[in-house]
């Protein structure tokens, strides 16, 4: 069974239609972005998944749950995006309430924090922690009771690089357990590394869902092959291979995939007038631009 | 039950740490000393002992003071949640809403019956140190705690329920004062104003016992003067008291706080985080 399927989605508000016939699946252990712009119907579509705020029309089942039930509350964790909490409150307070309302006992907060690496500052108030340290608490608050859905509201936002690596590899542990994730995100290279399949919203509307590879072929971008020229040679390698020279020793040949090898061969047929070569496949943010472009205009 | 008392808990230590425990107590408390100072010159013309007379006094200001501490502890309850962000989050967990207003309404009533029980005891304090009779006067302060805080619950509950109406805490606070004033102010003189105009026809005999009684601030005034003729002679209002009958009061008070509790918890419903 799948953890998560949505199907034919479509939410209005007053008129204005923010998802508009969404379907896509997430398995067990499986960990999907959801990329989009902002506005594209991302969080709409999360607060839907958790019961928040009801679909117009289509279908979302939880492991089987409606969304919203208490069977599918039980199931799915949150971090929404920039998480608050009661400022009055410790994280050790505010961990111990969360527990409680998942039916477990408070002492389970502070092996929590720990986890998160805020052991030293859970007898602190909120009020006094700062936005990364919100959030790590939004993640510890996220791990209670071992979820099988994962819903992630852009949860990277406001931490420091050290700090996305240590969340990106609890994630992983989960997904290791059998979780399903489902994390939006605006910092594409990290998704890239970090995620099993992507769907990409615009406008309310699925664009792309499959794994990077596939949206790689599937897009058909070309490639871009950096040729760096030995010193005095450029003018020369760019006029042979038709390229474009890029500054004094660089030339930049695009061609798509088919095309690769042969464009390697001239290259390679040159090597005199050659230091080195780089092969560079189209980066997620082309891809991204790419999907969220097609078929909306 | 343990979600209830996990929201219970969590809402106390926001009601000690923002002072609300600190504040309600001391308004309590201040008001009392100030009655009990004030309030020893009826006592020889009247023969009621000073606690009964106390009562009395206390009586009216419960009607004016537990509502308004009530409103201002609940005007922030949704309201606040949601101007914090902190509402989708937990709206998420396996807890129905019933259980969250549930939880801090709990902790909210617990603040308020503390205020009451110290401001009262001060007040029974003073007037059984300076007269031995007033022992006499401690079933009606008993009944007066006791009723305050089921006044307290009502006025919680509608404050839950202006909270989550307004969405926004500035327009819950300005509805919360607003509906103070039409309740315990405004509804007393409209209905002076009605009876004084019908002249003793049949608004006055059917229809003002009835609007006495739907309004908690007067069945909760009813109750206690009609309960206690010590205390109704000393605030020599019994006239209006002594045509309704006690249980009816009694009534009014012990169902308006479920009344003010299920209206909560369905303008809380209505909420979309």
């Amino acid at each position: 069974m799948t953890s998560l399927t949505i199907s034919h989605l479509t939410k209005r508000f007053e008129g204005v239609t923010a998802l508009d016939d969404v379907g896509f699946d997430v398995a067990p252990g499986e960990r999907v972005a959801l990329l989009g712009h902002n506005g594209a119907g991302k969080s709409t579509l999360m607060k839907i998944v958790l019961g928040l705020i009801p679909a117009s029309s289509g279908s979302v089942a939880l492991m089987g749950a409606a969304p919203g039930s208490r069977a599918a509350r039980s199931l799915a964790a949150y971090l929404p995006e920039n998480v608050a909490f009661h400022p009055a409150l410790t994280g050790l307070e505010q961990l111990g309430f969360y527990l409680r309302m998942r039916g477990e006992p408070a002492r389970g907060a502070m092996p929590l924090l720990e986890k998160v690496g805020l052991g030293h500052a859970a007898r602190r108030r909120i009020g006094t922690y700062s936005k990364g340290m919100r959030q790590r608490v939004g993640l510890a608050q996220a791990l209670i009771g071992r979820p099988r859905l994962m819903v992630l509201d852009e949860p990277t936002s406001g931490l420091d690089p050290v700090s996305r690596r240590e969340f990106y590899a609890i994630l992983d542990e989960l997904a290791g357990e059998g979780a399903a994730i489902l994390l939006s995100s605006h910092a594409l290279t990290e998704v890239e590394a970090r995620t099993d399949r992507i769907v990409i919203l615009s406008q309310g509307r699925l664009r792309a869902n499959d794994t990077l590879a596939n949206l790689r072929r599937k897009a058909a971008l070309p490639i871009r092959l950096q040729v760096t020229a030995r010193p005095d040679t450029a003018d020369s390698v760019a006029g042979q291979l038709a390229g474009a020279r890029r500054n004094g020793v660089m030339v930049d040949l695009m061609c798509r995939h088919h095309e690769k090898l042969a464009r390697l061969g001239q290259i390679a047929g040159l090597q005199p007038l050659i230091e080195d070569v780089e092969v560079l496949p189209p980066s997620l943010e082309d891809l991204y631009s790419h999907y969220s472009r097609s078929e909306g205009q | 039950m343990t979600r209830i008392l996990a929201a219970a808990a969590a809402e106390a230590r926001i009601a000690l740490r923002n002072r609300w425990v600190a504040i309600a107590v001391a308004m309590m408390a201040l008001f009392s000393m100030v009655l009990s100072a004030t309030g020893s010159a009826p006592t020889g013309i009247l023969g009621a002992d000073r606690l009964s007379v106390t009562v009395a006094s206390l009586t009216s200001l419960a009607v004016y003071l537990v509502p308004l501490v009530a409103l201002l502890m609940a005007f922030d309850a949704v309201a606040g949640e949601v101007e914090r962000g902190t509402l989708p989050l937990v709206l998420t967990y396996p807890v129905s809403r019933a259980e969250l207003i549930l939880g801090k309404f709990l902790a909210h009533l617990g603040v308020l019956a503390l205020a009451v029980a110290v401001g009262y005891g001060i007040a029974a304090a003073a007037a059984i140190w300076t007269d031995p009779r007033a022992q006499a006067g401690l079933p009606a302060l008993w009944r007066l705690g006791w009723s305050s805080v089921l006044l307290g619950a009502t006025f919680l509950g509608i404050g839950y329920a202006l909270s989550a109406l307004a969405r926004r805490p500035g327009a819950a606070a300005g509805l919360a004062i607003g509906l103070w004033l039409v309740l315990i102010v405004l509804y007393d003189l409209g209905l002076l104003a009605a009876v004084v105009t019908d002249g003793g026809g049949r608004f006055t005999t059917q229809v003002f016992p009835w609007l006495l009684l739907a309004n908690p601030a007067d069945a909760f005034r009813l109750y206690n003067l009609a309960a206690s003729e010590a205390t109704a002679a000393a605030a020599g209002l019994g006239g209006a008291a002594s045509t309704i009958p006690t249980t009816l009061a009694l009534a009014s008070v012990a169902l308006w706080p479920l009344f003010s509790l299920v209206l909560a918890t369905l303008a809380f419903r209505r909420v979309t985080p």
